[in-house]
């Protein structure tokens, strides 16, 4: 299989999971709470419906509105295939790098936020304020903590980082990965929009972040917009998983190794979505105010683990 | 139970003109009284000057329960009242409100803006009026200006009326530096149902199921109030085994409100857990409701004159219940998120509630002891206590609602063991001979009800005036936000939870 075949399943894997992961995680919590839930395919089942049906436009709204859910996407859809989820063989290595990932993020966020605004509500408006505010101290912890992996393969290169941590299993568990593995998941939280940072399931606009930034789409738009949005967090949890528990991804292209790779990606998925929805039973939103100082302890987290890994290196 | 059942004492009506009002409104406000309601009726007769608007103020106080009626007859040609604002600020709603509905100018009224009216209803056209008529057509446009807030870095953000979820329509306006609440507007009234007019013309033992609909929530307050003022007007004795399931019935609607908004509450801070739990002990509590009126949210069980229950709770059901939703509440306050975002939230200070005229648990939250149990019973209570707390913010709020579970479980558990089911009337409804009036105060689950009726002798309506505890509290919220930020609204405006139905009738 060619490195642009590897790419094109690993993209497809992911936009294709990340609705079931919504569904599984929306399961465990419902089981957890002691309610029934939906299917695991319900968020697949609402994308379809909203596919179908044409998007209403704010009249207000320019060309950020209609091009936000399709750089959203993209960025998104470019990130599945280039960063190392199923093989660190990526046919793109340039864009498999930790820097331009987390600007493809950024980008996508922008994006969004632009769009918020561009609607001209109070609601969009919002919604960008605050999810700008989040994102200024997210991305550079995204950076930090993945950044204090990097000292170990001497590379930025997602792929090179992966591929030492296969090549030496023993070696990826250090000081330095388990403060690193601590701030990406906070920054994983609150890039997603999860409990504590946001609340995914709240109807109260007011107290919305994300949701505050996409309430004027609709029909094909918020279709794109919720299939993205799932797609992040599918590719912030892999990166998290991944980088910190590096088995089972192909360091080859043989189909036989990337066929054992989707499994352990959507195994390696299933515990980390299962986890967060538990851990989401447990949680409540933090004041808003307090969420900067949540950020900023995370980042302080990734700085230790620049620190350690190049101190201990 | 062995204090004699209590006589609910009738108002004492002093007629009084409108140069002395202020004087004698003034003195009762002074004496401790409270302005618990104010009502115009359009008086309709052929003698000359019978055809006037007449003013009904209503002061009371408690215990032990006192009500003053203050009744002014104002001119027939140009019907003004003085204004009481500057005594009591609710006194300046009611004549607000009357002016709306009524036509009633009053003189040097601080705000004399609309209040009820939008301003696409029609002008000059006041539908409380006997002679109002069929209503004009509406207006097509409408403007309405809010005062707008100047300064650096200050935007507006407009909520309402059409909100996610099931909520009724009101139309929030804030005025927002950052996240910080500098003022906010709120505007309701767009659900006037003309509900005391419907009540006009009507068997006065018949409308009870009218009344148990003006807030859904509330179906046994407002249907006990209702009952009261009927049985107070007609001087209708009922039965005191009548009075303590009436009593009973109220005390479980008290128990699956209060059960419903400790898990909302926990579930606008994203706690949901909490609220999946209250919501099945809610659920229980509602099984249990239809099982002893026939109705889950308790209709049917109060009427003018008795009560009637299929069934009475084991109390046995009611603590296991009750010791349901402590644990939950344990979970939920020993969770430090949710501590903290409910600690601090929107003070209402006890000088802010007083001022208001605050009532129910947002009094008792901000340390205003009132509790119409206990000034106004119906029936004596020996299980009966107050929970006070003095913070004023959304945690006090919840731990009333809290505390008042476990004080509701006490009541009941004295209470179930006296009752037993079946409809329980002693007495048909007695005639009257004269036009007659009646006051019903009750302490309903989110504060206190009062209704006041008169009947004209052939036993029909001519006016029944109601006053939902939301009336008052309304007014609350917004001071209360001052100063907090727009992602805690929707907490406070829980902790709050007033009836839009019940305040805009």
């Amino acid at each position: 299989m060619s490195a642009w075949g590897a790419a094109a399943v690993q993209a497809v894997l992911v936009a294709a999971v990340a609705p079931l992961l919504i569904g599984f995680m929306r399961a465990v919590r419902a089981r957890l709470e002691g309610r029934a839930g939906g299917r695991l395919v319900q968020p697949w089942r609402d994308l379809r419906k909203q596919l179908r049906k044409e998007s209403i436009i704010p009249a207000d709204a320019g060309v950020f509105f209609t091009a936000a859910p399709v750089v959203l996407l993209a960025t998104s859809v470019l990130v599945a295939a280039a960063a190392p989820y199923l093989s660190t063989r990526g046919p793109l290595p340039g864009v498999a790098d930790l820097i331009v990932v987390v600007g493809l993020l950024l980008l996508g966020a922008v994006a969004l936020a632009l769009a918020g605004l561009d609607t001209g509500t109070a609601f969009g408006g919002m919604g960008a304020s605050r999810e700008m505010t989040i994102a200024a101290l997210v991305e550079p912890t995204l950076l930090l903590s993945v950044f204090a992996l990097s000292t170990r393969s001497g590379s930025t290169d997602l792929g090179a980082i992966v591929a030492a941590g296969a090549a030496d299993t023993a070696g990826a568990f250090t000081p330095a990965s388990a403060l690193a593995a601590a701030a990406l998941a906070i920054a994983t939280l609150a890039e997603a929009g999860r409990l504590p940072v946001d609340n995914p399931a709240t109807h109260l606009e007011l107290t919305m972040v994300h949701e505050a930034m996409v309430l004027e789409y609709s029909g094909r738009d918020l279709a794109l917009v919720e299939w993205a949005a799932a797609m992040r967090l599918t590719i912030l949890l892999g990166l998290l998983a991944n980088l910190f528990i590096p088995w089972g991804v192909a360091t080859s292209l043989h189909p036989l190794a990337i066929a054992v790779a989707v499994v352990v990606f959507v195994a390696k998925l299933a515990v980390l979505g299962g986890l967060l929805a538990a851990g989401e039973v447990f949680a409540a939103k933090l004041r808003l105010f307090r969420i900067p100082e949540l950020l900023a302890g995370s980042f302080v987290l990734g700085l230790l683990a620049v620190i350690t890994s190049a101190v201990l290196a | 139970m062995t204090e004699p059942h209590p006589v609910i004492p009738a108002a004492t009506v002093v007629d009084i003109t409108a140069d002395r009002l202020a004087e004698q409104a003034g003195r009762l406000l002074a004496g401790g009284a409270r302005l618990a309601l104010v009502a115009a009726h359009h008086d309709t007769g052929t003698d000359p000057g019978a055809a006037a608007i007449r003013i009904v103020y209503l002061f009371t106080a408690g215990p032990p329960d006192q009500r003053t009626e203050l009744h002014l007859r104002t001119r027939p040609d140009q019907p003004t009242v003085p204004s009481l604002a500057a005594l009591s600020f609710p006194a300046g709603r009611f004549e607000r409100e009357m002016h709306d509905l009524y036509g009633v100018q009053p003189e040097n009224h601080p705000l004399p803006r609309r209040l009820v009216r939008h301003p696409h209803w029609p002008h000059g056209w006041h539908p409380m009026r006997a002679d109002a008529g069929p209503r004009p057509p509406l207006a097509a446009s409408e403007a309405f200006p809010f005062v707008t807030v100047q300064g650096p870095g200050v935007y507006e953000i407009p909520v309402g009326p059409v909100h996610a979820g099931l909520i009724e329509p009101g139309h929030f306006r804030f005025s927002v530096v950052g996240e910080t609440i500098l003022k906010l507007k709120a505007r309701l009234w767009y659900v006037h149902k003309g509900i005391e007019k419907l009540f006009e013309g009507q068997p006065a033992d018949q409308p009870v199921g009218l009344a148990e609909r003006i807030s859904g929530d509330s179906a046994v307050g407002h249907a006990l109030a209702y009952s009261l003022a009927v049985e107070d007007a007609l001087r209708w004795p009922v039965p005191p085994r009548a009075q303590l399931a009436r009593a009973a019935v109220l005390e479980l609607e008290r128990l699956h409100n209060h059960v419903a908004d400790i898990g909302a509450i926990c579930n606008d801070v994203g706690y949901g857990i909490a609220h999946s739990h209250a919501q099945r002990i809610r659920e229980t509590l509602l099984r249990l409701n239809h099982a002893t009126t026939g109705h889950r949210l308790l209709r049917g069980a109060v009427f003018p004159g008795g009560a009637r229950l299929h069934t009475v709770p084991d109390p046995t059901t009611i603590r296991t219940i009750a010791a349901d939703i402590g644990e939950v509440v344990d979970i939920a306050l020993r969770h430090t998120v949710v501590r903290d975002r409910l600690t601090g939230t929107a003070v209402l200070t006890q000088r802010q509630a007083a001022d208001i005229g605050a009532l129910g648990y947002v009094a008792r939250a901000s340390g205003l002891p009132t509790d119409a149990r206990r000034a106004h019973p119906h029936t004596v209570l020996d299980a009966l206590t107050i929970p006070v707390h003095t913070s004023g913010d959304v945690l006090a709020r919840f731990l009333i609602r809290v505390e008042e579970i476990q004080a509701s479980t006490a009541i009941l558990t004295d209470l179930l063991t006296a009752i037993g089911p079946g409809t329980i009337t002693s007495h048909p409804r007695p005639a009257v001979d004269r036009p007659a009036c009646g006051v019903g105060i009750v302490e309903g689950w989110r504060g206190t009800i009062t209704h006041r009726v008169e009947v004209q002798p052939d036993g029909t309506l001519t006016r029944a005036k109601i006053v939902d505890p939301s009336f008052f509290n309304w007014p609350a919220l917004p001071v209360a936000l001052a100063d907090t930020i727009v992602p805690d609204f929707p907490l406070t405006n829980k902790s709050f939870n007033l009836s839009y139905a019940g305040n805009d009738l």
